[in-house]
């Protein structure tokens, strides 16, 4: 619940500009999306998502907890969200991987919340300090069962708390936890971050009632202590909340809308930039930091006529694959520069029948323009 | 940067490099900040060990008329050293016709064929102003008055904005100090040239 003086410090903001951390830009996301309360345990590089948290959510009433692990911090958010605040934590690698089995609990309660991975090298405790795009697959599947995922990616300072805000909102239409797919890269590099007037910033509201779902299956969130019994769990149960977890056909009428009220407002959900592509004969499909260097590539190959074009996933689950089938059926080849090796390409791969090249980079450094344009030349020559 | 980019911009990119403790990263911070308070883009990264002090710490900044997207560029054309190792390390990757500046106290560059201004930032810092920690607003001073690589107004603001209100006036001094050296070598080396 945003109170007075919370509007009054977040308009304050309006139009300021900072030259910010792609971390801090996330925070400001999450308070102007909405946020009030952030439980998390830190880690490199997501620390100073918490960081800026716990220094800005007094000034909007919220509450920021330090916890004693990752566990905790996401139940934490959990309960909180279903006593009424937007809710969320922030993480990486081995944090993210502490997390899953909450994450699942999230999706079995319908209970919306936001999870920032800050992506580092992995696994374990691999290059700590070092930037990665190797969770994609784990925010897809990480949690065991059954489910669908919403997960968006950022490749700058300032998408890093635009997405933020669309994080908060797509968990509340959706009743859906929400992954923030950022990466090393992005959450420690500085550029201009410039806030949008905050009477322009239209939020979902806890317990509202979407229009635009196409699904038809989603229902307001009920909270604890508005003076209804409800229950709430893990546990299979029926449409009145009460557990059944012996019946068949109780589970598959439960698991099947999670996935279709997703699956059926993909359309909603799904985002991405495509630039140079009407003509292309090539297509390079990125997202995050290896975007960069990616449209660097891209336009230096056209700056010398060769015909390549730039795909980038913003929402990276749901995956974009109508879209992508249709890219793959007008062109030749398609490129996948990432900071990993080859989670992104196996995905599209799986859509589209023409090559798809590995443009992999891996031990925490992203790509040059000159490796993505090398990779170009190798290609389309 | 290439000419093969589409959008053909002007960019440079500076490396700020020493030891942890020098104010490597709050020096990048401030560059980068004025970069964009003068209108253009910017982009700051920062590398440093898990030693808060005492170990060797990087800060890159480009600055740029257009669309930074290049998040590792090929050269470097300016570098700023300030520590022996800094330099050894990364003045191979200063492009040929780039600018080094550096810690005369604290580096030597030897014989190198590249433009280079030395300045003896530490010990300026600590005589003139009883201060080391001023020696990076001193070196980045420098640094901008001999490149013109960000604007002497937006980096007093930049400066003002990042360090302790009661630090304000001896940073901006320290910042003076170190800009109207570099400007007035700056100065000679175009009247040199012409």
């Amino acid at each position: 619940m945003e109170t007075a003086r919370a509007r009054q410090y977040l308009s304050g903001l309006s139009g300021k500009m900072r030259f910010a951390l792609g971390d801090e830009a996330a925070a400001y996301g999450a308070l102007v999306g909405g946020c009030i309360f952030f439980a998390g345990y830190p880690i490199t590089p997501a620390s100073e998502v918490a960081e800026t948290m716990a220094q800005e959510l007094p000034h909007v009433d919220g509450y920021f907890v330090q916890f004693e692990d990752e566990i905790g911090s996401i139940a934490a958010v959990i309960g909180a969200a279903r006593a009424g605040a937007k809710a969320m934590t922030a993480t990486s690698g081995p944090g993210f991987s502490l997390m899953m089995e909450n994450i699942g609990y999230a999706i079995m309660t319908e209970t919306p919340c936001v999870v920032v991975d800050v992506q580092r090298s992995g696994p374990s405790t691999g290059q700590a300090t070092k930037p990665a795009q190797g969770d994609i697959l784990q925010a897809r599947w990480g949690t065991h069962g059954d489910h669908e995922m919403i997960a968006l990616a950022p490749n700058s300072v300032q998408e890093c708390f635009d997405l933020m805000i669309a994080c908060f909102d797509l968990s509340e239409r959706y009743r859906h936890p929400v992954i923030f797919l950022m990466d090393g890269e992005i959450g420690h590099l500085r550029e201009r971050l410039t806030f949008p007037n905050l009477a322009d910033v239209h939020l979902f509201p806890r317990g509202g009632f979407d229009p635009a779902d196409e699904s038809g299956l989603i229902k307001p969130v009920r909270e604890y202590g508005k003076g209804e019994a409800i229950h709430i769990t893990g546990s299979t149960h029926k449409e009145d909340g009460m557990r059944d977890v012996v019946s068949q056909d109780v589970h598959e009428s439960l698991i099947t809308r999670f996935y279709a009220k997703i699956d059926r407002n993909r359309k909603n959900i799904i985002r991405y930039e495509e630039r140079f592509m009407e003509d292309a004969e090539t297509v390079v499909v990125c997202f995050g930091a290896a975007s960069r260097a990616a449209l660097g590539a891209v336009k230096r190959a056209r700056n010398e006529g060769r015909k390549v074009g730039y795909f980038r996933l913003i929402t990276i689950w749901p995956f974009c694959q109508e879209k992508l089938a249709g890219i793959g059926r007008r062109i030749n080849k398609i490129l996948v520069p990432e900071m990993n090796l080859g989670q992104l390409a196996r995905e599209v791969e799986r859509f589209v029948s023409v090559p798809v090249v590995r443009v992999s980079k891996i031990g925490g450094v992203p790509h040059s323009v000159e490796e993505v344009y090398a990779a170009i030349v190798r290609e389309t020559s | 940067m290439s000419d093969a980019f589409a959008d053909k911009t002007r960019s440079t990119n500076i490396r700020l490099a020493g030891f942890g403790g020098q104010g490597i990263v709050m020096a990048g911070y401030v560059l980068g900040h004025a970069g964009i308070l003068d209108g253009g883009n910017a982009l700051q990264t920062q590398s440093y060990g898990s030693e808060s002090r005492g170990g060797a710490c990087k800060s890159d900044v480009i600055i740029s008329e257009g669309e930074i997207l290049d998040l590792v560029p090929p050269g470097l054309d300016v570098l700023v050293a300030m520590s022996q190792p800094a330099l050894d390390k990364y003045l191979p990757n200063l492009k040929e016709d780039g600018i080094l500046v550096y810690d005369s106290d604290l580096v030597k560059p030897g014989d190198c064929t590249i433009r280079a201004l030395g300045l003896p930032a530490t010990d300026i810092a600590e005589k003139t102003f009883g201060r080391e920690v001023v020696a990076n607003v001193i070196m980045v001073g420098c640094m901008a008055g001999l490149t013109g690589v960000a604007s002497r107004n937006s980096l007093r603001a930049a400066i003002s904005e990042s360090v302790p209100p009661k630090t304000v006036d001896m940073n901006l001094a320290a910042f003076e100090e170190g800009f109207n050296r570099g400007a007035k070598q700056g100065r000679n080396a175009r009247e040199d040239k012409e």
